[in-house]
């Protein structure tokens, strides 16, 4: 019956170094790829249902999807690659906090900012760059 | 240290509401309000409600017979309090006059244990301490909870509002945003509570095992990937205090069973 009782370390670790700048948002899209590599959608999908990365389906659900029980907590995302440039989809997974302060999604590619963060975490985005462009790729496919 | 401390203090008092207890916008309405059993299956609902079948009631038992132990002092807990808890649990956490301190059941226990039977603390999380809980809870089981913010513990109300509507950990969520704002909806198969704290100490499918609120804070921290308070620290106390307030009303339901 134990219990790992993690002592407080790391209050407020507001670092105020970004991933990305203010000067690659355009409106409400981040234009540009993070890295300089083609996503696969293919991956994508894979981060999309993997516990171990995105986990997307946590909140998320795309209609056609091979896995079980799909969240609603944020909005379904079947065919929001005819709703949403791959730029739009990309910030929405960046830092859609950027543009929408209060915004429930969490920032999957961000450092600064941020509080009592886990010691484990620290200084670490959720997500890769990669894995990032693997996962616009696969949902700039869902063309409904 | 003292450096923690003020850190931790501006923490709590950067995003502090306004001195009156008004409920926040997002806040559920009174006639809302739903405990976490509301969003169980029918099976464990009826499990936790069979007095024979509940295990929690295991540590039930054996709180019973704690009470009534003489082996390490000269007094039981028994010897001060016969009948008198009965409905004591759902006025909890509470201001314990001597200390001027907010106190959960917990506390309260190893406050009695040091001030009145000369035994050390037991430790949080501790089958002992749980079972102790568990028992005095129980006997409020089915009390609404009553607990009130007096000048006295205002500030620990404060801090505890605060810590469920500042954004932690590096997934930057509050407690507010999923127990407020998207309670009912799923998460894969599991269905968002709305964050009470009135059934606990619970027994836990996902612990195989029963524990405190505290244990459950901890979980919901390092779920957002937050680095976690220690569990009895003031901190969750304040946070079980303000989840209190925000239960009233609701029935005391320890020992329940959660997912």
């Amino acid at each position: 019956m134990a219990v790992t009782v993690v002592s407080l370390s790391a209050c407020e670790n507001a670092r105020t170094d970004t991933l990305i700048q203010s000067s690659q948002i355009q409106d409400d899209a981040l234009p540009e790829p993070l890295i300089d590599i083609e996503g696969e959608a293919k991956e994508g999908e894979q981060i999309f249902d993997s516990r171990d990365a995105g986990h997307c389906v946590l909140c998320h659900q795309i209609n056609g999807l091979d896995v079980e029980f799909q969240g609603d907590v944020g909005p379904e995302l079947t065919g929001v690659g005819a709703r949403l440039t791959p730029g739009q989809i990309r910030l929405r997974i960046v830092d859609y906090q950027r543009v929408q302060p209060g915004v429930t999604m969490p920032s999957y590619y961000r450092i600064h900012d941020l509080n009592q963060v886990g010691e484990e975490f620290e200084g670490q985005p959720v997500l890769t760059a990669e894995q990032i462009e693997h996962l616009v790729a696969f949902l700039s496919d869902q063309k409904g | 240290m003292i450096r923690l401390a003020a850190c931790l203090l501006i923490l709590l008092t950067s995003c502090s509401p306004t001195a009156d207890v008004t409920l926040p916008d997002d806040a559920i309405a009174t006639k809302d309000l739903q405990s976490g059993s509301a969003f169980l299956t029918e099976e464990t609902r009826a499990l936790q409600e069979d007095d024979f079948e509940n295990p929690g009631l295991l540590w039930v038992e054996r709180g019973a017979d704690l009470f009534v132990d003489t082996s390490a002092s000269s007094k039981s807990c028994a010897d001060c309090h016969d009948e008198q808890l009965k409905g004591v649990a759902a006025s909890y956490p509470q201001l314990d006059e001597l200390s001027a301190e907010l106190v959960n059941l917990e506390k309260r226990i190893n406050l009695c244990r040091a001030r009145h039977q000369d035994l050390p603390e037991l430790t949080y999380e501790s089958d002992d301490l749980l079972a102790l809980t568990a028992y005095v809870a129980n006997q409020s089981h089915g009390a609404p909870i009553t607990v009130a913010v007096t000048e006295e513990t205002r500030a620990s109300y404060e801090a505890g509002e605060a810590y469920f509507y500042t954004p932690r950990g590096q997934f930057n969520l509050a407690c507010n945003q999923c127990h407020n704002e998207n309670w009912g909806k799923k998460l894969r198969g599991d269905t968002i509570s709305q964050g009470h704290g009135n059934g606990f100490p619970a027994y836990r499918y996902e612990w195989q095992s029963f524990g405190s609120l505290h244990r459950r804070l901890h979980d919901c921290d390092t779920g957002v990937r937050a680095e976690p308070f220690t569990l009895g620290s003031q901190t969750y106390i304040d946070l079980e205090y303000y989840l209190a307030v925000r239960a009233n009303g609701l029935p005391v339901e320890s020992p329940a069973i959660r997912r």
